[in-house]
């Protein structure tokens, strides 16, 4: 039988969700990719140590709705600025979240550079599939 | 220019031109389905040149993902540019999927090669329709071969991996013994044996298993008429061990059913499984109108189904 109890008749949302740079922390990623799965998503899951391009490339040929990063290197605020450099030079026009460890100092540096939403430790589940959700209708 | 502002000619237009965002595109509204989807097959049909479809399915950790990961590094020193569908199953409870293919094909991306992962979404229909399209996207835009990566645990994948041109079945040593290598199912449908991870113990068990169950296809008479028996390649995927000769033998299929005419006959088998799979979510929908606002009202349910049938059949 069809899925009846789920279908809202709008398109499944399909998020890549990535480890950009070296950074080898994945349980929180994995802990998202759940959570998102359980919201109905499609998750499409790459894993560690993705370069921009290899996640401009995997956006592209998946028609990603929405970027996912998982952050918890002290790198986010040379890594989402590249990552968005990234996406602007591939001309896709797709929002980036970023999760992680952010510091709250940080926040605002971030959403000023054009990141969508960011998810600080302890996001509950019901923040973590909103802010996707926002950030995607807010694309649409 | 966002390739979602497009219509659907000028979005196939762009992909046949090679335009990746169009192509990604292309495949979600394959995915969909609907009349968008129909459109797509209409324009991409005429441009299809007949690409080697090959499905390659096993048990879930059989290394499919990392075969198919090397396969796509490996081809394009052949002058070939392959494409990958990976099929993963969705949730039946809440319609969610964890795509995670691409984590043993990562260094490929991009590389002239094109990944796509399709979750089921559930339902046997839908990927009936979807797949046979991408795979027909994928042809027109000058992708060959296709491969379809599918776990083969269920009748949608072995269904999905029987639509291929050749299928390659992905056992592991130690996975079962000789009364499992019997048992009907998957094993049946493969155009070639690959035991991946054949660095293990028990490799030359499974190969003398599957061997075995080759000669009592010969005894029962259930072998392929036309002489060809699936060859048992070993492969260790991880360091790419086999992949060279894998592939080889899934050419030596290919030309083995060039030759005796069976390329035409599964195709011809494909393309009246996909008009009957196209026929069947249409009596669905008025199936689906047709029972819509029924009430029981004393008549039994078979009286109602055939006097229903007889205008839906008009």
């Amino acid at each position: 039988m069809p899925i009846e109890s789920t279908d809202t008749g709008q398109p499944t949302i399909r998020v890549v969700l990535a480890k950009l740079g070296l950074d080898g922390h994945d349980r929180g990623i994995k802990v998202v990719a759940r959570i998102l799965r359980d919201a109905g998503m499609e998750v499409i899951y790459l894993g560690l140590r993705q370069t921009t391009a290899s996640i401009v490339a995997a956006a592209e040929e998946e028609d990603a709705d929405a970027i996912g990063l998982s952050m918890h290197n002290a790198g986010h605020l040379a890594l989402a600025p590249s990552m968005l450099a990234a996406l602007d030079d591939a001309d896709l026009d797709i929002p980036l979240i970023i999760g992680g460890i952010i510091p709250e100092a940080d926040i605002p540096v971030l959403e000023d550079a054009g990141v969508a939403a960011i998810l600080g430790p302890g996001a509950p589940a019901e923040e973590v599939v909103a802010a996707v959700r926002g950030a995607v209708a807010a694309r649409a | 220019m966002s390739v979602k502002k497009l219509s659907v000619p000028e979005l196939v237009g762009r992909a046949l031109e090679g335009d990746r965002r169009a192509i990604g595109r292309m495949l979600t509204l394959i995915e969909r389905g609907g009349e968008s989807a129909d459109e797509i097959t209409d324009l991409t049909h005429p441009a299809a040149k007949g690409a080697h479809v090959v499905g390659i399915t096993g048990a879930p950790g059989a290394g499919k993902s990392t075969l198919t990961g090397q396969l796509i590094r490996h081809l394009p020193t052949l002058g070939l540019k392959p494409a990958v569908l990976a099929v993963d199953p969705s949730s039946p409870l809440t319609g969610g999927a964890i795509l995670g293919d691409r984590v043993r094909m990562d260094d490929v991306a991009g590389d002239g090669g094109f990944i796509r992962s399709v979750a089921t979404r559930g339902y046997a229909g839908g990927l009936a329709l979807s797949v046979p399209g991408s795979v027909r996207a994928f042809d027109a835009c000058g992708f060959d071969p296709v491969l379809i990566e599918t776990v083969g645990v269920g009748q949608v994948e072995v269904d999905v991996a029987g639509a291929a041109d050749t299928t390659v079945v992905v056992v592991n040593p130690g996975w079962g013994d000789a009364v499992q290598a019997n048992k009907a199912g998957l094993l049946e449908v493969a155009d070639v044996f690959v035991i991946n991870k054949a660095d293990r113990d028990g490799a030359n068990d499974t190969r003398r298993d599957l061997e075995l169950m080759l000669d009592l296809s010969h005894v029962s008479g259930h072998e392929d008429g036309t002489g060809y028996r699936p060859p048992i390649l070993m492969t260790t995927a991880t360091d790419g061990s086999g992949v060279e000769a894998m592939w080889e033998a899934v050419t030596a299929h290919r030309t083995h059913l060039e030759a005796t005419g069976a390329l035409e006959r599964r195709r011809t088998a494909r393309f009246r499984y996909e008009v009957a799979s196209r026929l069947t979510t249409r009596m669905e929908r008025s199936i689906a109108r047709s029972v819509d606002g029924l009430t029981p009202d004393g008549r039994s349910p078979a009286t109602v189904a055939a006097n229903l049938a007889a205008d839906l059949l008009a």
